[in-house]
């Protein structure tokens, strides 16, 4: 039978909707075949694993040499606190650390500020001086586990306490491995945690892409995410576009303050997100490999194949969990992790149930642990190598992506950049658009969710919550106090004064925070400090 | 009802999750209510300042950092401090079962979960309003000295 012919005959089947679309919105068709994919070169637009454009995966045996990093995202209330959960994540097989930090932290506050009455310990750990890391990693040898901070306008400062944290362990700088979010285009694109305006906070970026090549090799100075830029309601295209725009602005602003791109290249990776169309998903993964070698090869002129490769951590959709029938979430998870593995990821965070309502418990976060490693040791998708590779729809869709990622670069380019898109507000209004399409479209039942706007029931979910008790908040305050009483008042002066001198001059700043951190400076101490050199940011207001 | 609904969206804290705040403050304007977002990173007491200016029918709170219960308690102290409880104070966010009924009880008038459709809150401020005109003497008083007035007329449901 001719296509034609089959087609003839599809059309006599009556079909259940009107139109079929992605979960971003994009028509599909009923089938795909051989046509679609017609143009494809085997050699040039897929190639081998570990191979150049590294569709197929950055590493030539992938999940057969490794399995991805199991990577649970946590942190909450004290150092202490914070210190138990992770040993009982590794204690139930998690490989790699994930720092949740509160937001006095996340904004470079500390807890005894008047912005943190309410917040402190609550969606994080909070910390305030290296006294604090040292807690939250005592018992945790820093030489033999990665450890990711999920930080940005304070990057510099958790990672100098990190370095202070190993150093005291006898673990050398050049021996750390993890990660440092340190993106923070997307910080006003999307997540909007930031302190200063965007020039000195890509001069506070390119210090620290300075700093680690020399002295912290192994670490990834910047994750480049698009995780955030999908929960504030973008599309799966406009997650992959913004962030490799955001990515090939760090690799300019980099080669303009004079670094060789295969220096600091090999040491960005990436963040995605693991939304709810399956495939849709894994064709974004599959193009953003391709599209950023390409480009950093082509018009960046890189010459390590290193600097080619898109490594990157996946979470789950946060924005998809519903308070409704909780449980279900758990099923959604898990879709959406099979969805990240089959995409190639590096490391994988996967949410638990009960996060509608509050940090997971412990129960909870095990069962989103476990999740990943049923998918590793018992569905057999960790067996084969990109399983996926030559599907025609997998692969119709990835070109499909990859145009409209060029396409959005194209605008973006006639902005003038990343950058003043920013100050027009353009990704804001994009992804703003797009969560309330999002939204009408649920509403007018175009999209479901189940137990929501389908299948929904009159109940209200029982399910156990993590308190944050209030005495955490007096209790972390007590301790700042204690540290501020013990140390040398006289040697902190000393060491800020420094730091604002090296802000002003235009000297790395790294070093003098390092200084600043081993005194036992206070977070808030340090960043309000850079806040009288370079100012703080205003957004500006769009909905 | 002649006059618009005066809705002012407010994000209080340090919390940056504005998905949720923008497409409700969407949602209300596109029913015909006035709304003022209030954007990013505002203090209580600058929220129930907007709100006494600008003479607002409603405030509508977003927390996702786990501080509600901190803030809509100073948020409903400043408000009586200023003689303006009649400005009805609504919320969403992730907000524990628990909280919300103590909220509630608090004087906050709804809070909103996860996965609330928004023609549903668009209804139920329109309910509220509409409950309001209702009662003889609605006249909306601009002077600041009679809002005591308004005060006692305040919800006792």
């Amino acid at each position: 039978m001719t296509k034609k012919d089959w087609e003839g005959k599809l059309k006599m089947h009556k079909e259940r909707d009107s139109e079929f679309t992605t979960v971003s919105g994009t028509p599909v068709k009923s089938l795909y075949t051989p046509d679609d994919i017609q143009d494809m070169d085997y050699g040039r637009d897929l190639g081998y694993p570990g191979e150049f454009p590294y569709t197929r995966g950055v590493y030539t045996n992938m999940y057969r040499g490794r399995l991805w990093t199991m990577r649970q995202f946590s942190g909450y209330a004290t150092p202490k606190d914070t210190n138990k959960r992770y040993k009982y994540l590794l204690k139930h097989g998690q490989t790699g650390l994930s720092v949740a930090f509160d937001f006095p932290t996340l904004y470079g506050r500390d807890s005894d500020d008047s912005f943190s009455h309410g917040e402190v310990g609550k969606c994080g750990v909070a910390v305030d001086t290296l006294r604090d890391m040292e807690i939250i990693f005592d018992g945790i040898p820093l030489d033999k586990i990665s450890t990711s901070m999920t930080i940005n306008p304070p990057a510099a400062m958790l990672l100098a306490m990190y370095i202070a944290v190993g150093e005291k362990q006898g673990v050398p700088a050049h021996v750390l491995t993890g990660t440092i979010q340190n993106d923070m285009l997307k910080e006003y694109q999307a997540q909007k945690t930031w302190i200063y305006p965007p020039e000195p906070s890509m001069r506070i970026i390119t210090d620290i892409l300075a700093y680690c090549t020399d002295h912290v090799p192994k670490w990834n100075t910047i994750s480049i995410s698009g995780y955030h830029i999908r929960e504030a309601g973008s599309t799966a295209l406009q997650e992959l576009a913004f962030t490799l725009a955001n990515g090939f602005t760090y690799v300019e602003h980099g080669m303009q303050a004079g670094l060789s791109v295969d220096k600091f290249a090999p040491r960005l990776s990436f963040f995605f997100n693991a939304h709810l169309d399956f495939f849709e998903e894994i064709a974004k993964y599959r193009a953003a490999r391709r599209i950023w070698a390409r480009l950093m090869r082509g018009k960046y002129g890189a010459q390590s194949p290193r600097s080619y490769l898109v490594r990157f951590h996946t979470q789950t959709a946060g924005c998809t969990l519903t308070a409704q029938q909780p449980e279900n979430n758990i099923i959604r998870t898990a879709f959406q992790a099979l969805s990240a593995v089959l995409g190639g990821t590096q490391s994988l965070h996967t949410n638990s149930m009960d996060e509608t309502y509050a940090l997971p418990t412990e129960q909870a976060v095990k069962v989103a642990l476990r999740t990943q490693q049923l998918i590793a040791y018992e569905s057999g998708v960790a067996q084969v190598i990109d399983p996926l590779g030559g599907s025609y729809y997998v692969e119709s869709l990835t070109r499909q992506m990859e145009k409209g990622a060029y396409d959005y670069f194209e605008k973006i380019n006639k902005m003038g950049g990343v950058i003043p898109a920013i100050e027009k507000g353009f990704f804001q209004k994009e992804i703003s658009r797009s969560a309330y399409e999002y939204q009408k479209a649920l509403e007018q039942r175009k999209k479901f969710q189940v137990g929501v706007n389908i299948f929904e029931e009159e109940e209200k979910p029982d399910i156990e919550i993590l308190k944050i008790p209030a005495a955490v908040e007096k209790n972390q305050i007590k301790e700042l106090k204690k540290v501020k009483k013990q140390r040398n008042n006289a040697r902190v002066k000393e060491k800020l004064k420094d730091l604002r001198k090296a802000a002003r001059n235009g000297e790395n700043v790294m070093p003098r925070i390092l200084a600043c951190v081993k005194v036992y400076a206070t977070l808030g101490e340090m960043c309000n400090t850079l806040k009288e050199e370079f100012g703080v940011y205003h957004e500006p207001i769009i909905f | 009802m002649g006059k618009k609904i005066r809705v002012l969206v407010g994000k209080p804290g340090l919390d940056g999750h504005d998905r949720g705040a923008k497409v409700v403050a969407a949602a209300l304007r596109d029913a015909g209510m006035e709304v003022i977002y209030t954007g990013l990173h505002q203090t209580c007491e600058s929220i129930v300042e907007a709100a006494v200016q600008e003479d607002v029918d409603v405030i509508g709170l977003s927390i996702l950092s786990g501080a509600h219960m901190t803030i809509f308690s100073k948020v409903l102290n400043l408000l009586k401090k200023r003689h303006a409880t009649q400005i009805l104070v609504i919320g969403g966010g992730i907000i524990p079962l628990e909280d919300m009924k103590k909220l509630e009880k608090m004087g906050v008038g709804k809070l909103f979960g996860p996965g609330t459709p928004t023609t549903e809150i668009v209804d139920w401020i329109n309910e509220c309003a509409f409950a309001k005109t209702e009662q003889p003497k609605t006249k909306r008083v601009k002077a600041k000295k009679s809002r005591k007035i308004k005060v006692r007329r305040k919800r006792k449901k």
